[in-house]
């Protein structure tokens, strides 16, 4: 057997510790990495630890749910991606590409026009990004003659204009002192004003959304055949589709609507997580969820102390994601036919 | 099992490509299907095997109507081999194989070692167990068909159907393929398979079924159906048939000429 998988699943653990441990220690209050394991023994044992309080409260109170919500945010998008890519046979497909990020955001964005508590949000989010790909996906089955990969992209792209220029039709009829600026900080993707109570009620339906996947993680490799091949092979292609579609959709449109638009993640993350574990998606899944987590922590620690003000997150995923895709598309495709 | 097809039309939504097509296939019979490019070969492949809807008429696996069996159901008695092709995912060949096994295994469940076994015996029956760790889409046309096989025989059928097996195949993995095919029939299985090449059905066919505009002009053992007539009705080109002597015995090759 190949020993590929379980190199690929180590490094990915390793590199998202060490992006934990960056990201506790580093910012405008360095905590030491030997600091670090004293306060959390201190925390778990209920003893003393002998360090500031601010330290204490920084750790706790300020990173910690940051932190959390990175993995979470990171490791949803990340899972999305891979299922969508698997599901579309396409690598360059992603929550962004098939509209379902923008069908979020504008979800995401009614609901804070219309001042609706974080429940109201998701719903309105998950339900926005699953008419995105919807409408996506059947363009792209309406549309004979072309190349259906094209096909499926453009649809992608029509459809996120569409639903961008609602978008900016809301943020026209906003209020500009209180609800504009929330949705435009939103909008630019930040995990700056994340508490606790936000990431449990985001946790289910990510957990929701991941367990399918899992569970179906082997006829998700039969899935990339085709539907035709898989359907040939036995497989219930249509009820596959959807439960794959509704989860990874749920995951994504959940974490959106705590983070606000974080591009790239699920274009990227998959890619290099299918470089290193190969195409299988029992192994794909787990560790593009370890590398999403990782990078995306790697991001938001530089971006809220790579400047005096926080970089919004979006931006800095864009700026990555970006010759990143271009690349892809020059050189990439090739490699995986 | 035997395959029953009676009167069956089909096609693509709007576009009616054929009709009133009724064959049957017993176990360890192989039946070639000739016609021209485009004459709706394909079509009517993934019309019985349930991948398309039948347009009209009726397909049966047994005693049992293909339009209410199950999808897993239809997997586990048929077998599908498509045109080799490259769309995908750089899995490895063993992996592909190993697909053949979803009919068999519930939808959340993966392939345990029984499964592995059996995708190892069918590499083992085509002979490209070399293959096993190769990545299927850098390996070459004929060893991809030979991995397409051998997943169709890990699905365990007992009915192949074959959509040009040999088109994308050199002279000597042609030959290879005929050969497994013959093996196969003679182990049992009913097996169908389309060809661009008449010759193929003296070698390996039981009998022929020739498609021409959409409906079946031709219906019987090689001898009878693949004659200078037939062949100028469905290929519009004049090829004689001849005789010769080959291997101890005789028999008959397609011999066109040039206008």
């Amino acid at each position: 057997m190949n020993r590929r998988p379980l190199l690929a699943v180590t490094a990915a653990v390793l590199l998202l510790l060490a992006a934990v441990i960056a990201a506790f220690a580093i910012g405008r209050y360095p905590i030491a990495p030997g600091d670090l394991v004293a306060l959390a023994w201190a925390k778990l044992t209920g003893g003393a630890h002998g360090l500031p309080p601010t330290a204490e409260t920084v750790l706790f109170q300020i990173r910690g749910p940051r932190v959390v919500a990175a993995l979470m945010v990171g490791a949803a998008l990340a899972a999305a991606g891979a299922a969508y890519q698997n599901l579309f046979r396409n690598p360059l497909v992603s929550p962004d590409i098939l509209g379902v990020s923008a069908g979020a955001a504008l979800g995401a964005a009614l609901g804070i026009f219309l001042s609706l508590d974080l429940w109201w949000i998701q719903g309105l989010a998950f339900a926005w990004g699953l008419g995105a790909v919807a409408a996506v996906y059947l363009i792209g089955q309406a549309v004979k003659g072309h190349d259906p990969i094209l096909v499926l992209i453009l649809a992608g792209v029509v459809i996120g204009a569409l639903l961008g220029s609602v978008l900016a039709l809301l943020k026209y009829l906003a209020d500009p002192y209180n609800q504009l600026p929330a949705i435009t900080f939103w909008l630019l993707g930040s995990l700056a004003a994340t508490n606790l109570a936000d990431i449990a009620t985001t946790l289910a339906p990510v957990l929701l959304g991941l367990i399918p996947l899992w569970l179906l993680r082997w006829r998700m490799n039969l899935m990339a055949l085709g539907d035709e091949e898989a359907k040939a092979l036995g497989v219930n292609v249509v009820r596959v589709r959807l439960t794959v579609i509704a989860a990874a959709t749920l995951m994504t449109a959940a974490v959106v609507s705590i983070s606000g638009i974080v591009g790239w993640i699920g274009l990227l993350v998959p890619h290099f997580a299918r470089l290193l574990a190969g195409p299988n998606f029992a192994r794909l899944l787990p560790v593009s969820v370890l590398l999403g987590a990782a990078f995306l922590l790697l991001v938001d620690t530089l971006a809220r102390t790579m400047a005096r003000i926080e970089v919004p997150l979006g931006v800095l995923t864009a700026f990555i994601g970006t010759p990143f895709f271009i690349w892809l598309l020059a050189a990439a495709r090739r490699s995986w036919q | 099992m035997k395959l029953s097809v009676l009167d069956l039309a089909f096609g693509y939504p709007g576009k009616r490509v054929g009709a009133g097509v009724s064959l049957a296939l017993d176990a360890g019979e192989v039946m070639c299907l000739l016609g021209p490019n485009g004459g709706g070969k394909t079509t009517l492949f993934k019309t019985i095997l349930g991948l398309i809807p039948a347009q009209g008429g009726e397909v049966r696996y047994g005693d049992a109507p293909l339009a209410r069996m199950a999808r897993a159901a239809v997997a586990r008695v048929a077998g599908y081999v498509p045109q080799a092709h490259t769309g995908y995912f750089p899995f490895s060949v063993f992996d592909v194989v190993l697909m053949g096994r979803a009919a068999h295994l519930g939808p959340f469940a993966s392939p345990g070692k029984r499964d592995r076994e059996i995708a190892r015996q069918a590499l083992a029956t085509i002979g490209i167990e070399r293959l096993a760790d190769s990545v299927y889409t850098r390996i070459s046309g004929g060893e991809r068909q030979m991995a397409l096989i051998a997943r169709a025989l890990a699905q365990e059928p007992r009915i192949l159907v074959m959509d040009e097996p040999t088109a994308s195949l050199d002279f000597g993995n042609q030959v290879r393929v005929l050969e497994r095919i013959r093996l196969l029939a003679r182990a049992g299985l009913a097996i169908v398979l389309s060809t661009h090449d008449p010759d193929q059905a003296f070698l390996v066919a039981d009998r022929v079924a020739m498609l021409h505009q959409g409906t079946l002009v031709r219906l019987g053992p090689p001898a009878e159906t693949i004659t200078p007539e037939s062949l100028k009705l469905v290929y519009g080109v004049d090829i004689a048939v001849v005789e010769i002597a080959a291997g101890g015995g005789k028999r008959r090759v397609c011999v066109p000429s040039l206008g």
